[in-house]
């Protein structure tokens, strides 16, 4: 009976273990394709030109995507300007003082942002930002590539300021130093490398965001960098592309895609190398 | 002797459950004053009163009063951080800053404070160190990160992290209940030492070494005062029935 019923949970042990490795080399498998994928077909459209040069009108070959690398940073870049300290700041007031009804709302709500499908934000923009101005602007793709950004940190922050242990606090506390300052300067520090990685993620998810930029930064085949202008980004760029019917432009969508990745994935390096360092928790 | 805190009708609850009920005590200047008793009746949460860190808790409440040198620390117009800068606390779990180096631990209570002076900071950091008998196994590697040291060694730098901030009376919670019997023997040592300059309340499980440590003590049971004495009378002579019956081992 009892070595019967071993030898059926060591069955079964194996087929689940089976699996769980199968699922995971699932996902990692597509991955691989996909990546794979946009290194062949994106990598032979890669020359110093492609880094430094205009896009070039129909019809005419050659040209780069200059103006839309220096878009994108400058749209993410506003972004994190605007997300990063009311993300944080959120984070903080959530984990510190968050254990009154207000503060549940604002976590529901940073919850439910968190769900909204991004062209959604695209249209959020749109209305209030790009329609007062009267007209698209980096600024505006800003904005709403920002308000993707603030519940992803401020719900990152919040679970990592948590974590630091109360002890922490009392120790702080304990020395004579002032609420705030225990906040900023220990408990913040304590849980730094962890909200710096959440940051570097967010930056790099709303990095890859295509439909909040269509009708918010649009588009601009010059060189700009202007905040109240269009401006180009590298998503919109493959986007309109990829689908044109022009294979060079094809092309330079695939190449596009293929610089995108690589800085997504330095982004995500630089996360992890962050949170390697000493004196983590 | 003087008196350094005086404890008046000191009350204390997490809730509706009453922790303290209450005490009322003396602890004398440059003195070492022990508070023995079983778990749970009240010793942690009567020196965590005296420091005004109990309040910090979700839904405690404290009443009653606590004179420091004749000024009650639980007055409307006293400041809790001022009050915490006066008397320090060592907890019972060593808890140095995990994102600090040794020397930023020791030096963040008095960076925090307001200090800015860098050759100021870095003589009361070594003076801290040494006081707590640590200077000697850290001195070589005071940037390295606290919590890679032994707990004895975080509970002194814990000590240390205490005086470096120069408070006058140092509140001490089990601080050698996590540690092996050498670095315990080594955390009675530097109280020894230190206690001309402070006054000192240690929380312990231990009687014995409440008998080593101590001048007074105090023993507590289910949130009561039973007992307050000078250490030799409360061994060798207890005045409560349940006094007896605790120290001789028959419960607790």
């Amino acid at each position: 009976m009892n070595s019967f019923s071993y030898l059926k949970r060591r069955i079964l042990n194996r087929f689940m273990l089976f699996l769980s490795y199968g699922s995971a080399a699932f996902g990692v498998v597509i991955l691989f394709l996909i990546l794979s994928y946009i290194i062949i077909k994106g990598a032979s459209s890669i020359n110093l030109d492609f880094f430094i040069k205009l896009p070039k009108p129909t019809g005419e070959t050659g040209g780069g995507i200059a103006n839309a690398i220096v878009g994108s940073f400058i749209v993410v870049g506003i972004a994190s300007l605007i997300a990063i300290p009311v993300g944080v700041m959120s984070g903080i007031y959530l984990a510190e003082f968050g254990k009154n009804k207000f503060a549940s709302l604002i976590r529901y709500f940073a919850d439910v942002m968190n769900g909204i499908p991004s062209i959604v934000t695209g249209i959020v923009a749109y209305v209030f930002v790009v329609v007062p101005m009267h007209g698209f602007s980096a600024l505006a793709g800003g904005i709403a590539l920002s308000i993707m950004m603030i519940p992803i940190i401020t719900r990152t922050s919040e679970e990592l300021i948590k974590m630091v242990p109360d002890t922490i606090r009392e120790a702080g506390l304990a020395l004579g130093i002032p609420q705030w300052k225990v906040i900023l300067f220990i408990v913040l520090r304590t849980a730094s490398t962890g909200i710096v990685t959440g940051i570097m993620l967010a930056v790099a998810r709303v990095g890859g965001e295509t439909a909040p930029l269509l009708f918010t930064a649009f588009n601009n085949s010059f060189m700009s960098f202007r905040l109240d202008q269009p401006i180009s980004t590298m998503t919109v760029l493959i986007y309109n592309y990829a689908s044109s019917p022009y294979p060079d432009w094809n092309a330079i969508a695939w190449g596009s895609a293929f610089v995108l990745i690589i800085i997504v994935l330095v982004v995500n390096i630089l996360s992890k190398m962050f949170t390697n360092t000493k004196y983590s928790l | 002797m003087a008196k350094k805190l005086i404890i008046e009708h000191l009350n204390a609850w997490f809730g509706n459950v009453q922790a303290l009920k209450d005490i009322n005590l003396d602890i004398e200047e440059n003195g070492v004053t022990a508070v023995i008793g079983p778990s749970g009746c009240g010793k942690t949460t009567f020196v965590r009163c005296l420091n005004r860190i109990h309040e910090v808790v979700d839904n405690a409440k404290v009443n009653g009063s606590v004179l420091l040198d004749g000024e009650n620390i639980y007055s409307n117009t006293m400041d809790p951080v001022l009050v915490r800068r006066r008397i320090g606390m060592v907890f019972q779990k060593p808890n140095p800053f995990p994102s600090m180096s040794i020397f930023e631990n020791v030096a963040a209570g008095i960076r925090l404070n307001g200090s800015k002076k860098k050759n100021e900071i870095a003589d009361r950091v070594e003076k801290s160190i040494k006081m707590s008998a640590l200077w000697d196994e850290v001195k070589d590697k005071l940037y390295k990160s606290a919590t890679a040291l032994s707990g004895g060694q975080q509970q002194r730098l814990c000590i240390a992290r205490t005086i470096a901030i120069e408070p006058e009376v140092i509140l001490m919670d089990e601080p050698a209940s996590a540690l092996d019997p050498i670095s315990t023997a080594r955390i009675e040592e530097l109280i020894q030492q230190i206690k001309e300059r402070y006054t000192i309340v240690i929380v312990t499980h231990n009687m014995q070494q409440a008998a080593r440590v101590s001048d007074y003590t105090g023993f507590f049971l289910l949130g009561e005062l039973i007992e307050f004495n000078k250490t030799s009378d409360i061994f060798t002579n207890p005045k409560d029935k349940k006094t007896e019956d605790y120290i001789t081992g028959r419960f607790g």
